[in-house]
């Protein structure tokens, strides 16, 4: 556990694989969040650097989903500072989190089932439109033009995660997959800087998730996303994430890059259970 | 006129490019699907994209008569990256890009190539894969820039940075690129296509400019193909057809090639180009009318009807209508009916509205399919070719198409028949040589350019057209003298729309037997209107049901081959439904979906056995290629059918 002692260089470092990791871009500093009597979060702080690709995971009800919904800005914690490019980040909308550059996905998905997969994607970028609803409605000369290039941004995203062929299809008559696939379509169309994944993989066969693990990698690499995601599939996490918070009853009981937390006998014990003899 | 005569100035596909940007500059030659918009560059526009690539290359270094290899998917740049290299002087050997790395590696190889142009990354990662065993190749280039930033680029370049690279650079190597263009003759290499082969491995087939562009002459006039035309390229750049297509015929007429945005929408594109020039092998159209039928299936009361009805006119009338015959007024009347509920939509809907000339070819086609897309009027017609005839040996004329055979000898082409039946001919696309292979020329190619297509055929008597049985090789004798011709029967059963394919065996035996496979996508179908359940292709293929069907279909073609004189003999005694799809992954079929009839009598030898020693079952074993090379087994235990065969005695009385 020496490596974990050292303080890490608050410049960033380079990975094994040649990407470089920048300095943090959002700390969370001592989070507590309770719901009524419940805690679902007890004093919990890490940070999120630019550049890499952060896991949170735990057992199910460990508060994973909660601390996502800390960071988006849905649910604001009672005790703890939310830490965001440098500067502290007051109770906001969600709204107002999704303008300063967080995007998400959902653990089951959210997208509007009766609309294509072209409109779905196009109202990711909602909150980058400057042209306001009379003129969206009219459709004419700025909104028109707005709107084009909305449209060809969007029309990148869809060549990048493959999804040509199902551009004008409803979202409703998809396979699961692909409105993953979407979802994250979705989210990128915002051009965030920091991107939640909230269980990008649950329930895919093996061969969805290979897809969706080369995707999230390409989108970390081409687009220079911060990438934060919750995952239950461990050998998942562990090919992907940079660096590790694992999370139990509501606790962070480990921090740290893949290798030191498969070999953390606290996150062991966490996911195969202490025997009591 | 220009046109007829080809002169010293347009004997290669460079000079070509010239007149086009000369006499068509400002219309479109090339269309590619992009960010889901279509990308239209004119031949003016081309011309100088080609030549930024030419010089990029000339700065690199390539040197006459060097072999750049092409690997992707059908893209204006891969196009114009070949036009380039014979620009400088260098010969293009596009590869099946779908082809795993061990396959390539045989044809870098074999042609040396010193440059790699590849479509995007999975192609760069195959030629990385296998480099250190080609010592020859020196620069890799790719289109697609996605994830490749990563990768060590000394000897790696980005297709775009090298034609910025030679604009920029032009003075330097330009008048070297000019007297290169300048010294190409009628006889300097076009282009090397390696044929895939169903034997052997794959060999270097080396076609001149003077065959590719006599023929893509020949053949625009013979069916007046002219620079208005649009054609949708979509079929393997390796393949000679997609050569002359897109390339030979393309840059002699001046028409416009259009490029689909991926493999997955070829049939939107399809629909939204609406070529007029159509060329597809016979499972595209299978393919659709499946599709169309299912649909069918699932619509309402009224609209079957309707269909069903206008129909059941169209192929009464629609043939003779399209083969400009008589028919009656009130025929006409129902078909232009027709044509307003049915046929234009469903023209419409399929992508053909605008069809003028299609052609089917690599396979027999099913009677029904063929009379579908007919009926339907389009121009469906059959030719029959092969890589070493730069395409063209046979071709059906406008108003005399059938579906059992494949037309007179193209223009040019001489056609005759050798003592074995086998089909040979002379043309002026006659390739030049193997490449590096004078034996397998020797064999192939006689001492007066006659070539032996290996097909065996006969001329019908009375319209002089070509009837293909089967491979010549293939043809065997049963061991009672009798005719086997396992292609004739195996197209029989693949005209059912529930069997994919089927593979006969009995050369050198006393009866046939047959191995099957379901087309699961008319099956599952059928499985899911009949409330069948099935969790995997497996289960469903051995489905006792799925075999009393197959079982139906096998015993109607039993009945039908009956009818031949000749082949009677190949009825088929037993049968099975393979558990597994027969795959070029796993060395079953070529590249071009063509059995591979030994490796899978080797293969399933433990069936074949089961076949013939009257044997209820056999469990086997057998291994599976996955598309990333891994491999794996898949257990499985087969039922072996019986099937009725008709009695040969009574068949020639009926026949009598």
């Amino acid at each position: 556990m020496t490596a974990a002692a050292q303080p890490l260089p608050a410049e960033g470092w380079t990975t094994a694989d040649g990407r470089k990791i920048g300095p943090v871009l959002m700390e969370m500093k001592n989070i507590t969040l309770r719901f009524g009597g419940v805690k679902a979060i007890t004093d919990i702080s890490f940070d999120i650097r630019e550049g890499e690709i952060r896991a949170i995971i735990g057992p199910n009800g460990a508060g994973k989903s909660s601390m996502l919904n800390v960071i988006s800005g849905f649910y604001v914690p009672q005790e703890g500072e939310v830490w965001f490019r440098g500067a502290k980040r007051p109770p906001t909308k969600p709204y107002e989190v999704a303008r300063q550059g967080i995007a998400r996905t959902f653990q089951n998905i959210a997208l509007f089932e009766g609309m294509s997969v072209l409109n779905n994607i196009m109202t990711g970028r909602l909150t980058l439109m400057k042209s306001n609803m009379a003129q969206q409605a009219l459709w004419w000369g700025a909104a028109q033009r707005e709107e084009d290039e909305h449209r060809e941004k969007v029309e990148k995203i869809i060549d990048f995660l493959e999804i040509q062929h199902i551009r004008k299809t409803p979202v409703g008559r998809l396979p699961y997959g692909l409105k993953k696939r979407v979802e994250l379509a979705r989210a990128l169309a915002a051009e965030p800087k920091l991107l939640l994944l909230d269980e990008p993989m649950a329930g895919m066969n093996v061969e969805e998730k290979e897809d969706m693990c080369r995707f999230i990698l390409d989108v970390n690499d081409e687009f220079g996303t911060t990438i934060a995601l919750i995952e239950h599939d461990m050998g998942v996490v562990m090919d992907l994430s940079d660096r590790v918070v694992v999370m139990d009853y509501g606790k962070k009981i480990g921090d740290g890059p893949p290798d030191e937390i498969r070999s953390n006998q606290a996150v062991i014990d966490a996911y195969l259970g202490v025997s009591h003899d | 006129m220009q046109m007829q005569t080809p002169s010293g100035d347009l004997c290669s596909i460079p000079a070509l490019l010239a007149r086009n940007a000369r006499v068509h500059g400002g219309k479109p030659a090339y269309r590619e699907k992009e960010f889901g918009i279509w990308q239209t560059w004119t031949w003016a526009q081309t011309a100088e994209e080609i030549r930024n690539i030419a010089l990029g290359l000339m700065i690199l270094g390539i040197n006459r008569g060097d072999y750049v290899a092409i690997i992707g998917r059908n893209r204006p740049a891969l196009y114009w990256s070949m036009v380039a290299a014979q620009m400088c002087g260098a010969i293009p050997v596009p590869l099946y890009q779908d082809a795993v790395a061990e396959e390539m590696a045989y044809v870098l190889d074999h042609c040396g190539a010193r440059f790699v142009i590849a479509g995007d990354q999975e192609q760069v990662d195959k030629v990385l894969e296998i480099q250190d065993r080609l010592p020859n190749i020196e620069h890799i280039l790719y289109h697609d820039k996605r994830g490749m930033r990563k990768y060590d680029h000394s000897h790696l370049n980005w297709l775009h940075d090298v034609a910025e690279e030679g604009k920029a650079g032009h003075y330097r190597v330009e008048a070297e690129l000019d007297a290169r263009t300048a010294e190409l003759t009628w006889d300097h290499t076009c282009v090397m296509l390696y044929t895939s082969g169903t034997t052997g491995k794959p060999k270097g087939v080396v076609l001149s400019n003077r065959n590719v562009i006599e023929t893509a002459r020949n053949s625009a006039e013979f069916d007046r193909l002219g620079p208005g035309e649009d054609i949708l390229a979509y079929l393997p750049m390796a393949w000679v057809g997609d050569f002359i297509f897109s390339v030979g015929q393309s840059f002699w007429t001046g028409f416009c090639v259009n490029c689909p945005e991926s493999a997955a929408t070829m049939m939107t594109d399809l629909r939204e180009i609406g070529p007029t020039y159509f060329f597809a092998p016979p499972r595209v159209f299978e393919g659709q009318l499946t599709s169309v039928m299912i649909r069918m299936e699932d619509a309402g009361r009224f609209k079957k009807w309707l269909f069903d009805h206008y129909m059941d006119v169209a192929r009464r009338v629609g043939p003779a209508i399209l083969d400009g015959k008589p028919v009656s007024g009130m025929d006409r009347l129902r078909y232009a009916l027709g044509n307003l509920f049915v046929y234009g939509p469903l023209k419409n809907t399929l992508g053909f509205s605008r069809v003028r000339v299609g052609y089917t070819a690599g396979e027999a086609i099913g009677p029904e399919i063929f009379d579908f897309y007919r009926s339907l009027g389009i121009n469906l017609k059959q030719l029959y070719g092969q890589t070493e005839a730069t395409v063209f040996i046979t071709q059906q004329p406008d108003g005399e198409v059938r579906s059992d055979t494949v037309g007179v000898p193209s223009p040019g082409v001489e056609v005759k028949i050798a003592e074995n039946g086998e089909v040979l001919y002379r043309s002026p696309g006659t390739f030049v040589e193997y490449y590096k292979n004078p034996d397998s020329t020797a064999s192939t190619k006689d001492a007066e350019g006659w070539v032996a297509t290996g097909d065996a055929g006969f001329f019908e008597e009375g319209s002089g057209h070509l009837r293909i049985i089967d491979r010549a090789k293939d043809v065997g004798k049963m061991s009672d003298g009798s005719l086997f011709a396992p292609k004739y029967v195996e197209n029989k059963l693949k005209f059912y729309p529930n069997i994919l394919e089927a593979v006969v065996f009995g050369n050198g035996r006393d009866r046939c037997t047959a191995f099957i496979n379901i087309d699961l996508t008319a099956v599952g179908n059928w499985a899911e209107r009949n409330n069948i359940a099935y969790s995997s292709y497996q289960e469903l293929a051995g489905h006792p049901k799925v075999l009393d069907m197959i079982q139906k279909h096998v015993e109607e073609v039993n009945a039908s081959v009956a009818q031949d004189r000749m082949l009677s003999g190949c009825q088929i005694h037993r049968f099975l439904v393979l558990h597994k799809e027969l795959d070029a992954d796993d060395g079953e079929m070529t590249r071009t979906r063509k059995v591979r009839r030994n490796i899978i009598a080797e293969k399933y030898a433990d069936l074949i056995a089961g076949l013939y020693d009257g044997s209820k079952q056999v469990s086997t074993r057998t291994e599976v290629t996955y598309e990333d090379g891994r491999k794996g087994y898949i257990n499985a235990t087969l039922e072996m059918r019986d099937a009725k065969v008709v009695p040969v005695a009574q068949s020639r009385k009926e026949a009598a």
